[in-house]
């Protein structure tokens, strides 16, 4: 890999009060990178994620996007970004897709999706329609663009989210557990959707309990263990039995339980 | 036939009256709405506030304003605006006592209590908004101020109707004891006919019906807009 990492992510620490969540974490993502995020629940993936868009701001560390720095300060109320302007328009390139989905409820999906590009990027709103139109055909929801939220499934919630982050063509996305809140037969039309992005070449780094993703779509895996990176590698080595000790007792028993359920 | 006369339009009719005062009820109760928003939005917003001081005066606001009588309020604004105006007045050379004018009290005591419940509807319906709906609009980076009008006020309206009816409802009930300031509302003029015509059961009979009549109109007018902003709620029709 050469040029510039996409995203750029160094040590990074995030405590809780006196529970330190995140304790240094550092990470570089490549164009076309597709990074799984895995760990036990309560091991700060979700928090290391919402780091990257400072939803949570770390009490440490730098989050460069495509060789620009978020210029942090330090306030009596805390640390936060110096400056609200290029925060934005850096939050404006990194798209992020939500365990719960977070469609606008009281808009239509059409008008969830061409928000961002009106609203923020400021584009003509008839070129966003067409655009959003094509993605939802994309997504394969093309006939629900009328429909608001509610009246959708958890599956057809989560493309039109991804259908949503897409319409402001981020270099980076972020997935938070896009799965998780899923009846299990809906999960294969989101994996679906990914898998798509990620044969485009798509970034994304996608925190997940879904092993067969992390095996067979992602180029690398990172497994995070009390706040920090306990291992990593690309899958072939990672579930190859490379993994550390930790990430091997961990698989077997994400299998077990797989088997129960 | 003495009582169509009495009710009537004619020279001994009251009609004229009791429904210029039906007019003014409505004016004064939506001026008092009006006020109520503006004080209730900045309460409200004090109340969700992350310093305490301004919790702490919010708090202080709706306590106050639910917690003492409404006829109070009222004296206090009119009695108490009543001999500020006199004193300026008597500043600058005019003798005597001047009235503060009885509509601008009355809407702003009724306002002033209107504010205080508005608020807790306010509040309520912002809680009602999903957070993780606000971190959406975040994390495509939509600056705070947009975000605020494009996604959490829409949804606090939509969530705060049925709260406002309430509200509207009671504020329109208290508009009646603005009546004490000699505003010439409906029941200040029920009352006046009802007095000079000794017919007391018939005139505050028809002033009763006809606030009736007001609040049923805007309860339908408050459903109708509910209907419209539920169309994207779990149990709406779906499509547009």
């Amino acid at each position: 890999m050469s040029a510039t990492p996409r995203l750029s992510v160094r040590n990074i620490r995030k405590s809780f009060g006196t529970h330190e969540v995140l304790r240094g974490i550092s990470l570089d993502a490549h164009d076309g990178d597709v990074i799984s995020v895995l760990g036990a629940s309560g091991s700060g993936k979700s928090t290391f994620l919402r780091c990257i868009n400072l939803l949570e701001t770390a009490d440490d560390g730098d989050i460069v996007v495509n060789g620009e720095e978020i210029a942090m300060k330090t306030t009596p109320r805390g640390r936060g970004a110096a400056s609200r302007k290029q925060l934005d328009r850096i939050r404006s390139e990194l798209g992020m897709v939500f365990q719960s989905f977070n469609l606008w409820s009281h808009m239509t999906i059409l008008e969830n999706i061409i928000e961002g590009p009106v609203q923020v990027q400021k584009r003509p709103r008839a070129d966003c329609v067409a655009e959003a139109e094509a993605l939802l055909e994309k997504v394969g929801i093309a006939d629900r663009k009328d429909y608001y939220p509610a009246h959708l499934s958890g599956g057809q919630k989560q493309r039109a989210a991804i259908a949503r982050s897409l319409a402001m063509h981020p270099k980076v996305i972020l997935f938070d557990e896009p799965t998780s809140a899923l009846d299990p037969e809906l999960v294969g039309e989101v994996l679906h959707v990914m898998r798509d992005l990620a044969a485009e070449k798509m970034t994304m780094l996608v925190v997940t309990h879904e092993m067969g993703f992390a095996r067979n779509v992602s180029n690398r895996v990172i497994f995070m263990r009390d706040g920090q990176i306990d291992c990593d590698g690309p899958p072939q080595d990672m579930f190859g039995g490379k993994g550390s000790p930790h990430f091997r007792q961990f698989i077997r028993h994400m299998e077990t339980e797989h088997h129960a359920a | 036939m003495e009582i169509i006369d009495l009710l009537g339009f004619g020279d001994k009719g009251w009609g004229v009256l009791i429904l210029t005062g039906m007019a003014l009820t409505l004016c004064v109760t939506l001026a008092s709405l009006a006020i109520g928003a503006v004080i209730g939005a900045i309460v409200a917003a004090a109340k969700l506030s992350d310093r305490w001081w301004s919790r702490m005066l919010g708090t202080a606001y709706t306590t106050v304003f639910r917690g003492v009588p409404e006829l109070l309020i009222i004296y206090l604004i009119y009695f108490g605006g009543s001999s500020a105006v006199t004193a300026i007045g008597q500043a600058i050379g005019i003798e005597g006592f001047l009235g503060m004018p009885s509509f601008l009290a009355g809407a702003l005591a009724v306002g002033l209590i209107s504010g205080a419940y508005q608020a807790e509807v306010y509040r309520g319906a912002y809680r009602a908004i999903p957070v993780g709906e606000i971190e959406a609009a975040a994390s495509i980076g939509m600056p705070p101020l947009r975000s605020l009008r494009r996604i959490i006020l829409p949804q606090i309206l939509r969530f705060a109707i049925p709260g406002l009816n309430n509200v509207w409802q009671l504020s329109l009930k208290d508009s009646a004891l603005i009546s004490v300031t000699g505003l010439a509302e409906l029941m200040r003029t029920t009352q006046v006919a009802a007095g000079s015509t000794r017919q007391y059961f018939l005139f505050y009979i028809v002033g009763g019906v006809l606030y009736l009549v007001l609040t049923s109109f805007s309860e339908r007018v408050f459903n109708s807009a509910e209907r419209k902003s539920n169309k994207s709620m779990p149990r709406g029709m779906g499509q547009v």
